[in-house]
Parts: C-alpha cells; sequence; structure tokens
C-alpha cells in the first residue's frame, strides 16, 4: 500500500533542488614504528586543538568464555595507573591541563583518547605510551573498578526502561556462535571472578604496539608527531600480534523469534534483526547503511512517515548498522537493525507487518533518483559535521586505517556513498525479507 | 601485574600555548527587529543555525497550560505550514543536505539546524516559511498529542527523570521551573486552535536572535536572512520569565522505586548567573568538589569506594537564576554511605579552603575546555546562542578566562560556603524505600513522596 496518501495542500512550493556535492580534503599523513605501532597524522592549524586517540583491536568479541565483560572492564584498567603515573593521574595530567579525555569498548576494538590544546600534544603521547608500555593494576583498583562497572551497568541497563535492548538483548537470538552472541557488558558473577592475572593476559596478548593504531588530528607538524611517537612509544617492545580469527557464522535460514519481558518499561517496543554483508567489501556494504536511513532517517524517510505520520503504529523509529549505531567501525558478522516503539493498542504484528510491507514495497518498486540523493545528501552533510571536530577526524582516521589501512577513507567517503545506485539500495532491500529476520519483542510488564 | 621501576619516564612539560583567537562576530538587527548574529568558520562546507525566540510562561495553572501548549508546539511546529505538509518539509530539508529540529523550555522557543553551506539559503526560506505560516494541521496535532502522551510515560519511567521532577518542583513550586514537563491530562487537553492561538501571539522577530556559524562570509549570512525573513512582521509583548521564589528548606524528600538496585540522589539550589562576580570562584570550587572527573567527590565515592559510575556536579544558566545540580546514581547498599560522603565532600568546599594545586588544575580545565568548546561551527553557534540568550556578547569569551585566572582559594571558599554548603541545597532520592530509609535517617531529616 502506498504511504503517500495525503492530500498535499496547494500552491506547492517546487522542491528544492539537491543540494551541491562536498567532500573534505584533510591532509594525510603515516608511519609506522619497528615495533608495530601504526601512526596517522591530519594536520590542521585553524584552532589551537588537537585529538590523540589510540586504537587497540581487540573488543568484546575477543573475550574468553567466562570472562563476559572482560574487554570493557580492562578498558577501565587502563585509567588506573602505569609505571610513571599513579591512580587517577592520567585524569588530573589531562583535565588539569584543559583537556578532556575518554575511552570506550567496542565489538571489534577498544579506544583511548584525549583532546588537548595543541601545546599539551607531546604530553597527551606521552600518558598514553606509559600505558601502552606499562599498565599497571593492583588488587585494591582491580576490585574497585569491578564495583564501578557493576555500577555502570545498573545505571545504564538494570535500573530504567529498555536498558540494553536491543544491543545487549538481540545478539543472544542473532548468532549462535559465544564470540558474537555473548553479553559485552558482562555477567556480574564473571566480573567478580576476574584477577590480575586475566588482566596481564589480555594485556600481553592483545595490547602489543603492532596491534594498535595512533591517531592525531589538529594543530601539529606531522613530522614532529612522528618523532615524538618514535620517542615516547619507540622502546615499547614488539610482541607477537594476535591473528585476529575469523567470527563468521552461518547466515540464519529462518526466522527467530523471542519475546522479552521489561518490568520497568509502560510501552511495548520491537527490535528487527538481519545480518547483512561482510562490510569489508564498502561496494556491497554501503547500499545497506544507504537503506537504513532511506528508511528511517526524519519525517520523510520510508518508515518514519508511513508509521509516525500517517498510521500512527509507532511512537518511535529507529534504524542502523552495528550493534552499536556506527555503520562503519565494525567487522563481520554485523546486523542491520530496526528498533521500533509502539503504543499498547498496536498489536506487534501490525508493526512487524507494515515494517515488512515498507521494506517489500521498495524492493518491488526501487526508490527515485531525488529520493536517493536526498537521503546521501543528509547522510553526507551529518558527516562533514562529525570530521569538523578533532576528535570526529581522529576516531574516524583511526578505524579506518586499523580496519581498512586507509586513513584517507575519512575523505573519500561521501563520494563513495554518492556512487551507491538506487539499484543496489533496492536489492539491499530485498533481502530483508520475513523469513531471514530475527525478531525481539519487548513487552512491558513481569512475564506472566 | 608488577612494574620494573626502570620503566619510569619524566613527564614531558607543555609547549607555550598558542593564544586562541576570539572569533570575529558580525552583528545586525534587520527592520523587523530580528537580532542576528554571524561568523565565518572554515573547515567543512556545512552552516550552524541557531534561534531562540523568548517563550516563557505564566507561574501557577496557567503557566501549567503553557508547558502543555509550548511543549506540543515544539512537536507540531514542523507539521506543516500553508504551502507544504510534514513530508515534503522533510524531504526539501533533507535535500538541502539539511537537518531542522524545534523545541521549547521555560524559557524559549529554539529552532537548531544544520544545513550544506549551498542549501543555506533554502533552509532559511523554510524556517521563514515555518515561522510565517505554521499550519498546525488538526490531523497532526492530534497524532502528535497521542504520541507526547506516550512518549511522557516512557520517560516518565526512567528513575533520572522521576528524580529531576521532584528536585524541580521542590526547589521551584509552581513556578515554570518547577514543571517543566506536562501532564498526560495537560497534553490531551491542548486544541489545535490554542496552538494556532500561541504561535500567533508569542512567536515575533523582536526579541529574537538568529546565529549562523558557518564556511561563509558574515555580510552573505545577514544578507540572507535579510532577504528570507523580511516577511517575518509578527509583533507580541515581550515573554520573560518571572522571578524564583526563594529557595526551600525542608527535610530530603525521598521517593519509592520498590526493588530499585540503585538510589537516584540529586541535590540542587542556587547557583551565580554568569554576570554574578562569583561567578568564576563558583566555577572553579564547583569543578573541584564535584564538576569533573578530577574531582574529590569523583575520587571518593567513584574511584575510592566504588558506590556510583558517573556522579557529577553540573552548573546551569536558565535566565531566571543559575542552579547547581549534584547527580550520583549509587548502588541501593551503598546509599547512606555514598550520602554521607557526598556531605563530607560538600562540607569540605563550604567550610575549608581547597589547596591552590586543585584550584590551578581546575582553573586550567575550565579555560582550556571553555577554548575547546568555540572548535567547532557546532559548538560555536551552540555557544554564541546561548551567551545571546543570556543577554552576553562574545566578549565573554575573552573576559571570563580572565576573571578565572583571578579567583584566589579566599574566594573559592567563599564561594563553596554560600553555594555548596549542604544546609543551601535541596535533596531528593529515588530508590527503595524499604532497603534504605533506615539507613538514610540516620544522616538527614526524610520524608516520604
Amino acid at each position: 500500500m502506498p504511504a503517500a496518501t495525503r492530500k498535499a495542500p496547494a500552491p506547492r512550493r517546487a522542491a528544492a533542488k539537491p543540494a551541491a556535492a562536498a567532500s573534505p580534503s584533510y591532509a594525510v599523513e603515516r608511519t609506522s614504528l619497528a615495533n608495530g605501532l601504526r601512526v596517522v597524522v591530519s594536520p590542521d592549524p585553524s584552532s589551537p586543538v588537537v585529538a590523540v586517540a589510540v586504537y587497540y583491536d581487540v573488543g568484546m568479541r575477543s573475550e574468553p568464555e567466562g570472562r563476559t565483560g572482560f574487554a570493557h572492564l580492562f578498558e577501565h584498567l587502563m585509567f588506573q595507573g602505569s609505571a610513571s603515573l599513579g591512580k587517577t593521574e592520567h585524569f588530573t595530567y589531562v583535565q588539569g591541563n584543559g583537556g578532556t579525555l575518554n575511552g570506550s569498548t567496542h565489538v571489534d576494538y577498544t579506544n583511548y583518547y584525549e583532546v588537548m590544546p595543541s601545546a599539551a600534544t607531546e604530553l597527551a603521547l606521552f600518558l598514553e605510551a606509559d600505558r601502552m608500555r606499562s599498565v599497571a593494576v593492583t588488587q585494591d583498583n582491580l576490585d574497585n573498578q569491578i564495583a564501578v562497572v557493576q555500577n555502570e551497568i545498573r545505571v545504564n541497563v538494570l535500573n530504567r526502561p529498555y536498558g540494553g535492548f536491543p544491543w545487549l538483548k538481540v545478539p543472544p537470538l542473532l548468532f549462535a556462535d559465544f564470540a558474537n552472541s555473548h553479553n559485552g557488558y558482562g555477567d556480574f558473577v564473571d566480573l567478580e571472578s576476574s584477577t590480575l592475572d586475566d588482566a596481564q593476559g589480555f594485556f600481553d596478548r592483545y595490547y602489543a604496539p603492532g596491534n594498535a593504531v595512533l591517531s592525531v588530528a589538529g594543530d601539529v607538524d606531522p613530522q614532529q608527531v612522528f618523532v615524538w611517537a618514535e620517542q615516547h612509544f619507540g622502546d615499547i617492545p614488539a610482541r607477537d600480534v594476535p591473528v585476529r580469527p575469523s567470527f563468521s557464522e552461518p547466515l540464519p535460514t529462518e526466522q527467530r523469534r523471542a519475546v522479552e519481558h521489561d518490568e520497568l518499561a509502560p510501552a511495548p517496543a520491537v527490535a528487527m534483526a538481519w545480518r547483512v554483508p561482510d562490510p569489508a567489501d564498502l561496494s556491497t556494504y554501503l547500499p545497506y547503511v544507504v537503506l537504513a536511513e532511506v528508511l528511517t532517517d526524519g519525517d520523510a524517510s520510508r518508515l518514519q512517515e508511513r508509521m509516525l505520520l500517517e498510521d500512527r503504529s509507532a511512537t518511535s523509529i529507529s534504524g542502523y548498522l552495528g550493534l552499536l549505531g556506527d555503520p562503519l567501525d565494525a567487522r563481520d558478522p554485523t546486523p542491520f537493525l530496526l528498533e521500533v516503539h509502539h503504543p499498547q493498542e498496536t498489536p506487534v504484528d501490525t508493526v512487524l507487518a507494515t515494517v515488512e510491507q515498507e521494506i517489500a514495497r521498495l524492493a518491488a518498486d526501487g526508490l527515485t533518483a531525488a529520493e536517493l540523493e536526498r537521503t546521501v545528501a543528509r547522510m553526507t552533510a551529518r558527516y562533514l559535521r562529525e570530521v569538523d571536530s578533532v576528535l570526529g577526524r581522529a576516531t574516524t582516521m583511526a578505524v579506518f586505517e586499523q580496519q581498512r589501512d586507509r586513513a584517507e577513507l575519512m575523505n573519500e567517503l561521501p563520494d563513495l556513498l554518492r556512487s551507491v545506485t538506487a539499484e543496489a539500495v533496492q536489492a539491499a532491500a530485498a533481502t530483508l525479507t520475513p523469513q531471514t529476520c530475527t525478531v525481539l519483542e519487548l513487552r512491558p510488564g513481569k512475564a506472566s | 601485574m608488577t612494574t620494573a621501576p626502570d620503566l619510569r619516564r619524566p613527564v614531558p612539560p607543555l609547549a607555550e600555548p598558542r593564544p586562541v583567537k576570539l572569533p570575529s562576530v558580525a552583528e545586525r538587527t534587520l527592520d523587523n527587529g530580528l537580532r542576528v548574529l554571524a561568523v565565518r568558520r572554515p573547515g567543512v562546507p556545512l552552516a550552524e543555525v541557531r534561534l531562540r525566540i523568548p517563550f516563557a510562561g505564566p507561574t501557577g495553572r496557567g503557566g501549567r497550560a503553557h508547558t502543555a501548549q509550548a511543549q506540543l508546539l515544539g512537536d507540531t511546529l514542523l507539521a506543516g505550514t500553508d504551502l507544504r505538509t510534514a513530508a515534503q518539509l522533510a524531504a526539501d530539508v533533507q535535500a538541502l543536505g539539511g537537518q531542522i529540529s524545534a523545541s521549547t523550555d521555560a524559557d524559549r522557543l529554539g529552532f537548531g539546524g544544520s544545513v550544506l553551506v549551498s542549501g543555506l539559503p533554502g533552509l532559511l526560506e523554510v524556517l521563514a516559511e515555518v515561522l510565517t505560516s505554521a499550519s498546525y494541521p488538526k490531523r497532526e496535532v492530534v497524532g502528535e498529542r497521542d504520541r507526547l502522551v506516550q512518549e511522557l510515560a516512557i520517560y516518565r519511567s526512567q528513575p533520572a527523570v522521576v528524580a529531576r521532577e521532584a528536585l524541580m518542583l521542590r526547589l521551584y513550586g509552581e513556578h515554570p521551573y518547577g514543571r517543566e514537563l506536562p501532564t498526560a491530562q495537560e497534553v490531551a487537553d491542548v486544541k489545535a486552535s490554542q496552538l494556532r492561538a500561541l504561535h500567533g501571539k508569542r512567536i515575533a522577530p523582536a526579541g529574537s536572535v538568529l546565529t549562523i556559524v558557518g564556511d561563509l562570509t558574515p555580510a552573505r549570512a545577514i544578507g540572507l536572512v535579510e532577504k528570507a525573513m523580511a516577511g517575518w512582521t509578527a509583533t507580541t509583548r515581550a515573554a520573560t520569565t518571572p522571578p524564583l521564589p526563594e529557595a526551600p528548606r525542608g527535610p530530603a524528600l525521598l521517593v519509592d522505586r520498590p526493588g530499585a538496585v540503585q538510589t537516584t540522589l540529586r541535590m540542587a539550589g542556587p547557583a551565580p548567573s554568569r554576570t554574578d562576580p562569583d561567578s568564576a570562584a563558583f566555577g572553579l570550587v564547583n569543578l573541584v568538589f564535584g564538576g569533573y572527573f578530577s574531582s574529590r567527590w569523583v575520587a571518593n565515592i567513584r574511584e575510592d569506594k566504588g558506590y556510583t559510575y558517573s556522579p557529577h556536579a553540573q552548573v546551569e544558566h536558565p535566565p531566571a537564576g543559575s542552579r547547581v545540580t549534584v547527580a550520583a546514581d549509587v548502588s541501593t547498599p551503598t546509599t547512606a554511605p555514598a550520602l554521607l560522603e557526598t556531605l563530607y565532600e560538600l562540607g569540605r568546599v563550604a567550610t575549608l579552603p581547597v589547596t591552590q594545586a586543585e584550584l590551578d588544575q581546575a582553573r586550567r580545565y575550565a579555560i582550556g575546555t571553555l577554548a575547546m568548546s568555540t572548535s567547532t561551527q557546532a559548538g560555536l553557534a551552540s555557544t554564541l546562542s546561548q551567551l545571546a540568550g543570556a543577554g552576553l556578547g562574545v566578549e565573554w569569551l575573552r573576559d571570563h578566562p580572565v576573571r578565572l585566572a583571578a579567583v584566589t582559594v579566599e574566594d573559592a571558599l567563599e564561594a563553596g560556603a554560600r553555594y555548596l554548603a549542604p544546609a543551601a541545597l535541596t535533596t531528593v532520592l529515588v530508590g527503595d524505600v524499604a532497603q534504605v530509609e533506615a539507613p538514610l535517617r540516620a544522616l538527614l531529616d526524610l520524608e516520604l513522596g
């Protein structure tokens, strides 16, 4: 059923022309150290700020059984001190010199970053080098951070409605292998049984310089950054770089469906998930990234117009690639996720049928050039806005360099998005069938 | 893990800092009274747009009706004009490489947008069309009204929202700040005709400020605004937020959330405004207490005791009166011990001087992050728009660091005593009464709500 059946009031202004193409052209320079550390730098003197990011090629997928949540717990431990820095000193050196910092754990990587006045560039490099060389964790600090992480899980998952929905709740249904399906925030029992030996083993195995990318963006001279990188990271001994295993597993061949009860939630929700092609090949993957926007970005997207404006069958809809919502930082296997919150009066099967119908319509009739152009125009603008910040640039370069050996994709992405054809988006839609869909219903209240 | 001592290295010194350049802001008040601020900031080919329109409601019952109408007005402003449907508006903005949203709070109606710079004329045209001919179609208003009722229910199921509502009501009573969210019934009572009337009464150029930051000259930006907004000629009475009531005194409020695995702890009170002579000193003593990660409170209840994940003390500057809020979600069994440490750390900054090193560290953080907040187009646009809302100009970005530099340990103690004393703060806790009430009563006077 076509969605746009409301009458347009007259007179209607001519639709705006799609905006002109725009691509960034940031300089990218790189080197690598003898110990295997890769370094990428993008200089920009426009503001006296710098972002320094270190990406380690290990994430939640690499956690061993019995140690769910360990990659994230270890991220916390990296802030607990190193040979030259006592507990909390990493924070005080950064913040006490006018900067901000954080770290985050993802499915396929763990990152650490500082954004500082550019006068503190060498300091930021030193701080990252010191913990890469010599993270130092005591039993007290381990116990303390286990308690902190448990409180993080309470505030983000256990003590709130829709906590962990869908990112923690869908993987057990969508995937079969432990690496892909387990709870990456961690089971409390696993967290509490983590030891200093586990931490040392994890560090030795995964935090080798050859398993990391150092990315710097902002008001710096690349040659000077290379000198400092050599000076501070160069004598960290090379260690074996773990071979990243293939985490791929067979595609689902039938619909999987389950119900989750959420006592804290006042209204139902449903998540639909499909496996998508390996992101390694952007030519077959990017059409799905565009498809997610065609379906869910704004009032003019297919599902929002139909379900929020027309039918009122949903109260909010979001669609994205990757469990954590960043389409370009996950490796295979990875999902396309739709998350729909809907009124209690709308049966979940109506929601599912409507989504299926709109996807089938797109698969059958395709989309116009204008619909594709406007979708990509906004995706491009949103992307440019992200890389306008030095941190956005440092993190974008780091993940592209780590996963694709090509930090320059930072500049090339808008052109790649513009090269996605309507036919490719249509073909992608055709693969999102009910038969290959994983459906997780969230029902408010206790299980009856 | 053991670490060999020979791995210790000296921490490198900082280089000479490069000065932060003050953005050059062009300003013009158009014939219709709209104030326009424009800054050229190359980098990415985008433009950021912010529009603030004074939108305060009255105190009391009329204020509650206003809050419900204002909330729904923000949700339906982009739901159609005399010329375009909601979906057409959305598609046209998207085609420009743009996004736009509207929202209201107790003080203002705000539009925020960004767009590929080539699409700025089109975005301003859409904005002008919405300002002059938003039509509030009945079908869209009814649909958004039902959706808002659903979303409010979801919103209010979050413990942080339960705590915020209880805290604001206790702090401000029937003042508009006391009830930031409408009830379901108040929303259900709103009619499309009321939205049209409210739009006509309040949305006018005089008193409003439009800020544009992007990859174009200020002259061009202002010219585009002048052309697009020429037809916006509505006039209205200025709507300013009523004055705040006296800060209340009374026992802490404990709201029951049976089975909660954490207690949501919030304490709040008045804080100096951006122009108050105490502002810089207070900002620094608040940082030392709990305003950033390297603070005493975080070191104590997170990094030493593990009671919580993300404690923070935050300052907000709504026009009728600034406010400091101390917030932590603490595990249920540690609720009373966490409050004890919180009272201790607040009491320390209220009664004893901070060290010079603590003060200097907070000062460098405040100055550094202020500069950082203006290093992107979006950050600069939001900062300038907020300053304009407080009646301040870009020179505040130059002058505030000077004031921060001058703060002494004595100033910090005075500000801490005045604004962070436990006795000056209103306390709300949301948690499992059965588990936390008795231990909490050992520490403070408690009222169940």
